[in-house]
């Protein structure tokens, strides 16, 4: 496998820029996690025209609604969640200043056309390998939306998760590329 | 007659809602581990060894396998001499889900209304139950924790007697080829033909039970099960999408006599984290 290349957040343009489809990275620093219900928030803020409730400028959304932490652990098993479902809301959080995400799975057109756009990355975390996950998680906090629960938006500080470039800002796109030397007849 | 304490049933389901979540079943550890000397890809392999990692980490922890403990989806099989005293069997049924959900730390899943409110009931209730009537007085509980995002890529098609088998096969290799890399491939494809609709998609879940690598008795099913998995490894999914030569870990089949008019196809994708356990009472 390709050699790791070390991602410390928040990232920059620069940083984004130099990332391909195929690449693998380890991920450290803090990251928010969020997922459909916390998107639709988010969103609904703008279209109020009143700020989010996170500053995302530069920042990695993990979507991920993790399990309970058990007593005197900081989260518990928290692998990626399918990542299309939030695709209606990355466009407009891409717009906001958001440089990649953590999921899994394909994103739609617009998404890859935004990520273009503004500069965003898309990393593929191991979806079903949660508990391993979990162990580079090193604190987690609620920030907001804590009625949401598992949904509920969480600052977390990871140390060495490892994620594939899966989209990156130039259209490379390893859900549509990575398959092609395997298919048969 | 035999009687069974209600209480027995839910302390019964708070255990397998724990153990379900936490251990993964022997076959599929099998399957995974025979899958990963073959991957050729390089992410594929790496991709397949966390998995393994990921089983026992989560065993030696007991930490849930995965993040989404899935829908708690129980069949029941239940002997017509059986009484339940002391309460309700389906009340028995989610107050063990209820238990094992929050003294496990899993995951609370479920929303009370799919539309407009969408709030979280906070225990994991209600369970979705099937029923079986059997012959004697036993009773047996299967449950089938089911992730949402590979239930979200389940599909059914109704197709005519003519399609026959060659629709019935294309059907399932292209709903796997469309599903890509969001159910968590490698998959478990369950498959359910005949009956009507709803209970082409009851086959598939139950189909999801049946253990890795036992094919269906009906020698027909069986090859076709066999050439449905040699289809779907040839499409270049691989391991969470991102390419190889391990798409699904196995394709079972099931099914029941339909109507004349009728070919119904129900396709179930569970993810490699493919949880299944079931306890006798």
């Amino acid at each position: 496998m390709a050699e790791i290349i070390k991602l410390k957040t928040p990232l920059t343009d620069e940083d984004v820029m130099k990332l391909k489809a195929g690449d693998v990275v380890s991920v450290s620093g803090v990251i928010y996690t969020g997922r459909d219900a916390a998107h639709k928030r988010l969103v609904e803020c703008l279209e109020r025209n009143e700020p989010m409730p996170i500053d995302v400028k530069g920042q990695i959304m993990y979507y991920v609604g993790p399990s309970p932490a058990k007593p005197g652990q900081p989260i518990g098993s928290c692998g990626p969640t399918t990542s299309y479902r939030m695709d209606p809301y990355t466009p407009t959080m891409l717009e906001q200043g958001m440089k990649g995400m953590i999921g899994k799975g394909p994103r739609s057109k617009e998404v890859i056309e935004a990520m273009q756009k503004y500069k965003g990355v898309y990393l593929a975390a191991i979806g079903g390998a949660a508990a391993v996950i979990a162990k580079a998680v090193k604190t987690c906090e609620v920030i907001t939306y804590e009625d949401l629960g598992a949904e509920a938006i969480h600052k977390l500080e990871v140390e060495d998760l490892v994620c594939f470039v899966a989209v990156d800002a130039q259209g490379g796109n390893l859900y549509e590329t990575g398959r092609l030397p395997y298919k048969k007849d | 007659m035999r009687e069974l304490q209600a209480s027995v049933i839910a302390d019964a389901v708070e255990k397998l809602c724990m153990d379900a979540a936490y251990y993964l079943p022997e076959d599929v550890k099998a399957a995974l581990k025979a899958r990963s000397e073959q991957e050729e890809s390089e992410i594929g392999k790496y991709i397949l060894a966390e998995v393994c990692e990921n089983y026992k980490v989560a065993a030696e922890e007991q930490m849930p396998l995965c993040q989404d403990t899935g829908t708690a989806l129980f069949i029941i099989e239940m002997g017509q001499e059986l009484v339940v005293t002391g309460g309700g069997m389906v009340d028995a049924i989610n107050e063990g889900v209820r238990r094992g959900y929050t003294n496990g730390y899993l995951r609370k899943s479920m929303v009370a209304e799919p539309i407009f409110e969408r709030v979280n009931t906070k225990d994991n209730t209600p369970a979705v139950i099937h029923t079986e009537i059997t012959e004697g007085d036993g009773l047996k509980i299967t449950l089938l924790p089911k992730g949402g995002g590979a239930e979200n890529c389940s599909a059914v098609k109704m197709l005519r007697p003519a399609d026959g088998l060659q629709g019935v096969m294309d059907f399932v290799v292209e709903t796997v080829n469309v599903a890509g890399g969001k159910p968590c491939p490698p998959v478990i494809v369950g498959v359910g033909v005949g009956g009507t609709a709803d209970y082409a998609a009851y086959l598939s879940k139950k189909a999801l039970n049946r253990e890795i690598g036992e094919h269906n008795p009906n020698p027909n099913y069986a090859k076709m099960e066999t050439e449905l998995l040699e289809r779907i490894n040839k499409l270049g999914v691989g391991p969470q999408g991102l390419g190889g030569v391990t798409t699904a870990l196995a394709v079972n089949v099931e099914y029941f006599p339909c109507h004349i008019a009728s070919l119904p196809v129900f396709v179930t994708m569970n993810c490699h984290s493919q949880r299944h356990k079931s306890i006798e009472l």
